[in-house]
C-alpha cells in the first residue's frame, strides 16, 4: 500500500535535494505511510524493538571504549567499567538488561505475527526477514555473553560450541576453526567480541530490508483484512507516532525497574566468579530467553539429534508461510486454530520452564514412591516434560497448522477495515478528525 | 605477604586444610542438615535503600584484622573507600583522594612496586590510588598456604552468590549449627550447612570479640559526634562485613537507586502525558 508519493517540496533547497537523492521525500513517505486503522497495541513493538536494537548499540559501542578483549584482563575491564568508568555501572547494566528487554520484545512481536497470520502472502519475505534477524540476535547475544569472561560466560560458550563436535566427520575441526584453537580461549574471545561488534550492524541492514518490505506490501491488521479504501487507513504520523511512543513509555518504565533495580534478577550469579577452565560450575544454564531451545536440545538423549530438533526448532520458522495453507489471516476468525495458538504459547513457557530445571527432576508430583527405602516424589520429569512439549511444538507447524488448513471452517469476517471499526449498527459515524 | 602484619592477628583466620580445591567457589542454593537460613533486614535491600554506614565501617575492620589474612580485594582501590555511596565518604573532601580516613588506609598497606631509579623490585607504603594488594604472591601461594585450597577475592563475593548477603552473613555464623549424622568431613574441611555439600575449606573465623569495634565517628547535622560501637559478638561481625562485601560488590547501588527513582517518575510522567496526546490525536477515530 506504499502507492505513489504526496511529497511535494516546499522549498527550492528541498525541491534542488528531491532532484538528486529523494531523501527527504523518503522520509516524508514514511511519514504519511497509509497503516490500517485498527491496529492495536501488539503492534507497537516495532518501533520498541527498534528503540531496543539502537539502545544496545550505542551502550555497546561506549562500552567497546572501555572493554579489553583478553583472557587476563576481560573480567577485570567490566570491573573497570562498572566502578571507575563515569556511569559505566549504569551502560553496563544497560546493555545487559537490554538484551533481555529485546528478546522480550522481539518474542511478543513474533507471537503476534503468529497470531494474525501476518506471515502469509504477500508477507512471506517481511517474516523470513525477521526470522532471520531473530537468528542473528541469538548469535549476538550468546556472543555478547561471553565477552565478561564470568563462569557463565566460558563455560556457556563450551557447551554451545560443543555441539558443532557432533556434526559427522568434520565436527572436530569445524569446532576447532570456531574457536581458533582446541578450548575457548584467548583466540576465541577476541574473535567472538569482533563479531559480537559485527553483527549489530548485520541485524540493522536486515531491518532495513524488513521495513523496505513491509512499506512495499503495507501493513497486517489484527482482522487480517486487506486495506481496500483510503478510509481504512490513518497516516503514519500523528497516529500511530503517537501511539508508538506511549507504548514506548511504558515499555521504558518496566526496563528502568529492571535496570535500576534489579539489575541482576535477569543474570547467573556465577558470572561475577571470572572464568576458570579448571573449575565447571554444578549447573550451566543459559541466559532464559535460549531456555526453550535448551530445553528441546535436550529432549532427545542423543547429542546431534538434539542439536538438529533445535536447530529445526528455528528452521521451522521460516518456512512457516507455507506450512500455514489456511486462506484466513487472523485467529480471530479461526475458533479452532486460536485454541491450538494458545496451547503453542503455553508449551512455550513449559519449554522455558523445562529448560531451566534438571532434567531427572520431578516437575510435576503426581505422588511419591520407595527408592532403596527412602521416599521419593515421582511424577513427570522435566526430561519426559520437555519432550511432550517439543512434540507439540513441532506438531503445531507441521501437523496442525497444515491439517487445519484444509478442514478449519472460518467464522464470518466483516467485509473491511471500516466496517470491522464501525460495525453496522454505528455506520455514518466519523471516521478521521474535523479538519 | 605483601601487607604489614595486623596488630591483631586473628587465630581463627589462620587455616589448615589438605587438599579440594573443589569446595571454594561452589555455589549458593543447596542447604544442608536442618539449618534454617536467616534472612537479615539489610539496610540496603527495597527501592529506598541504602547502606549502614557505620556498620560498613566496622566492616572494614572486619575485613582488615580477619579476612585479609587470606582473602584479596583485587578490584578495589583505597580511594573507592572515600567514593560517594561509600562507608567513608565525606562530604568535605569531594575528591576521595584527600580523605584523611583512605590516606590512613592506603598508608597501613605495604604495596609493591618498582624503584624507578634502580629498578629494584621495593614495598613502599600504599596511597589512596593503590589497589588493595594482593595476599599471596600468586594462586599457587595462596594454595600452598591454605591447604591446596584458594581462598577467593571478596570483591564481587555478594554479587557472584545468588542472594549473596544473606548466603555469606548464614555462612559466617553457621559453623555452629548441629551436623547431620553421618557425613563424613574430611580432615582440613569444616562442617558448614550454608556450603554445597556441607564442606568448606576456611575454618570457622569468627568467635566473640575477635575484633574491638572503636566508637564511630559520624558527622550528624554538621556536628561530630561519637556513636558508641556495639558488641562484637559473631553475628554482629558477619552483619557488619556483609554492609562492607555488599558495597565492594555494588559500589554504585545508592546512585543506582537513586537516579531509577528520577528516571522512573519521569517516564511515569511522560506515559501519562503521552497516553493523553494518544488521546487527544485519536479523539475523532474511530478505530
Amino acid at each position: 500500500m506504499s502507492g505513489p508519493s504526496t511529497y511535494e517540496p516546499k522549498y527550492a533547497a528541498a525541491k534542488w535535494m528531491d532532484q538528486r537523492l529523494p531523501i527527504i521525500r523518503m522520509g516524508a513517505d514514511f511519514m504519511t505511510f497509509p497503516s490500517p486503522r485498527n491496529l492495536n497495541y501488539w503492534y507497537t513493538f516495532g518501533g520498541i524493538l527498534a528503540l531496543c536494537l539502537v539502545v544496545q548499540i550505542i551502550s555497546g559501542v561506549i562500552l567497546a571504549m572501555h572493554y579489553v578483549a583478553d583472557v587476563d584482563k576481560a573480567f577485570a575491564s567490566v570491573q573497570r567499567i562498572r566502578r571507575d568508568v563515569p556511569f559505566g555501572w549504569l551502560l553496563q547494566s544497560m546493555h545487559a538488561v537490554g538484551a533481555s528487554m529485546f528478546f522480550l520484545a522481539v518474542y511478543m512481536h513474533m507471537f503476534r505475527g503468529l497470531y494474525y497470520g501476518s506471515y502469509k502472502a504477500p508477507r512471506e519475505v517481511i517474516w523470513i526477514l525477521g526470522c532471520a534477524i531473530y537468528l542473528v540476535m541469538m548469535a549476538t547475544a550468546f556472543l555478547g555473553y561471553t565477552l565478561p569472561w564470568g563462569q557463565m560466560s566460558f563455560w556457556g560458550a563450551t557447551v554451545i560450541t560443543g555441539f558443532f563436535s557432533a556434526v559427522p566427520i568434520v565436527g572436530e575441526s569445524l569446532q576447532q576453526w570456531l574457536l581458533g584453537g582446541y578450548a575457548v580461549d584467548n583466540a576465541t574471545l577476541q574473535r567472538f567480541f569482533a563479531l559480537h561488534y559485527l553483527l549489530p550492524f548485520v541485524i540493522a541492514a536486515l531491518v532495513g530490508l524488513h521495513v523496505w518490505a513491509l512499506h512495499h506490501v503495507g501493513q497486517n491488521n489484527p482482522i487480517g483484512i486487506s486495506e481496500k479504501t483510503k478510509e481504512d487507513t490513518l497516516a503514519f504520523h500523528p497516529f500511530y507516532t503517537v501511539k508508538d511512543a506511549f507504548a514506548i513509555a511504558v515499555f521504558l518504565v518496566i526496563f528502568a525497574i529492571f535496570l535500576f533495580y534489579l539489575p541482576d534478577a535477569l543474570g547467573h550469579a556465577d558470572n561475577y566468579i571470572e572464568a576458570d577452565a579448571m573449575k565447571t560450575p554444578p549447573h550451566i544454564v543459559p541466559e532464559w530467553y535460549f531456555l526453550p531451545f535448551y530445553a528441546i536440545l535436550r529432549a532427545v538423549p542423543d547429542k546431534l539429534a538434539g542439536i538438529l530438533l533445535m536447530i529445526g526448532a528455528i528452521a521451522v520458522l521460516f518456512v512457516l508461510p507455507w506450512l500455514d495453507t489456511h486462506k484466513v489471516r487472523s485467529m480471530r476468525f479461526r475458533p479452532v486454530a486460536r485454541w491450538f495458538f494458545l496451547i503453542f504459547i503455553v508449551m512455550c513457557f513449559i519449554l522455558g520452564w523445562c529448560g531451566a530445571g534438571t532434567p531427572d527432576n520431578v516437575a510435576i508430583k503426581l505422588g511419591s514412591k520407595m527408592v532403596d527405602g527412602v521416599k521419593v516424589d515421582s511424577g513427570i520429569t522435566f526430561y519426559r516434560l520437555s519432550q511432550i512439549s517439543t512434540i507439540y511444538y513441532f506438531a503445531y507447524f507441521l501437523i496442525i497448522l497444515p491439517v487445519l488448513g484444509l478442514i478449519e471452517k472460518p467464522i464470518k469476517r466483516p467485509d473491511s477495515i471500516t466496517k470491522a471499526v464501525l460495525g453496522d449498527g454505528k455506520r455514518g459515524a466519523a471516521l478521521a478528525p474535523a479538519e | 605477604m605483601a601487607f604489614k602484619t595486623p596488630k591483631k592477628l586473628v587465630i581463627g583466620a589462620i587455616i589448615a586444610v589438605t587438599s579440594v580445591g573443589g569446595m571454594a567457589f561452589a555455589a549458593g542454593g543447596g542447604v544442608m542438615g536442618d539449618y534454617k537460613m536467616k534472612h537479615p533486614d539489610w539496610s540496603f535491600n527495597g527501592a529506598f535503600g541504602t547502606y549502614d554506614r557505620a556498620a560498613a565501617q566496622r566492616g572494614y575492620q572486619v575485613y582488615r584484622e580477619v579476612c585479609a589474612a587470606c582473602h584479596s580485594l583485587k578490584y578495589v582501590a583505597f580511594r573507592h573507600l572515600g567514593d560517594e555511596g561509600a562507608p567513608f565518604y565525606l562530604e568535605d573532601f569531594p575528591n576521595p583522594s584527600d580523605n584523611p580516613y583512605v590516606k590512613n588506609f592506603a598508608a597501613d598497606w605495604s604495596v609493591e612496586d618498582i624503584d624507578s631509579e634502580t629498578g629494584d623490585i621495593i614495598e613502599r607504603t600504599g596511597i589512596p590510588a593503590d589497589y588493595f594488594p594482593p595476599i599471596f604472591p600468586n594462586d599457587a601461594a595462596a594454595r600452598a598456604s591454605n591447604g591446596g585450597s584458594l581462598p577467593p577475592d571478596l570483591s564481587s563475593m555478594v554479587k557472584a552468590r545468588s542472594n549473596g548477603a544473606d548466603y555469606l552473613y548464614n555462612l559466617l555464623t553457621a559453623y555452629d549449627s548441629p551436623k547431620p549424622a553421618g557425613l563424613e568431613i574430611t580432615p582440613g574441611l569444616h562442617w558448614n550447612p550454608v556450603m554445597e555439600g556441607g564442606k568448606i575449606a576456611m575454618a570457622n573465623p569468627l568467635s566473640d570479640e575477635l575484633v574491638t569495634y572503636e566508637p564511630t565517628e559520624m558527622m550528624d547535622y554538621g556536628e561530630l559526634k561519637l556513636v558508641d560501637p556495639p558488641v562484637a559478638t559473631v553475628e554482629q561481625m558477619a552483619s557488619d562485613l556483609t554492609q562492607f562485601l555488599a558495597w565492594t560488590a555494588d559500589p554504585k547501588l545508592e546512585q543506582r537507586k537513586s537516579i531509577g527513582l528520577m528516571t522512573i517518575i519521569y517516564l511515569l510522567i511522560l506515559s501519562v502525558l503521552l497516553f493523553f496526546s494518544y488521546k487527544r490525536v485519536w479523539r475523532n477515530v474511530e478505530h
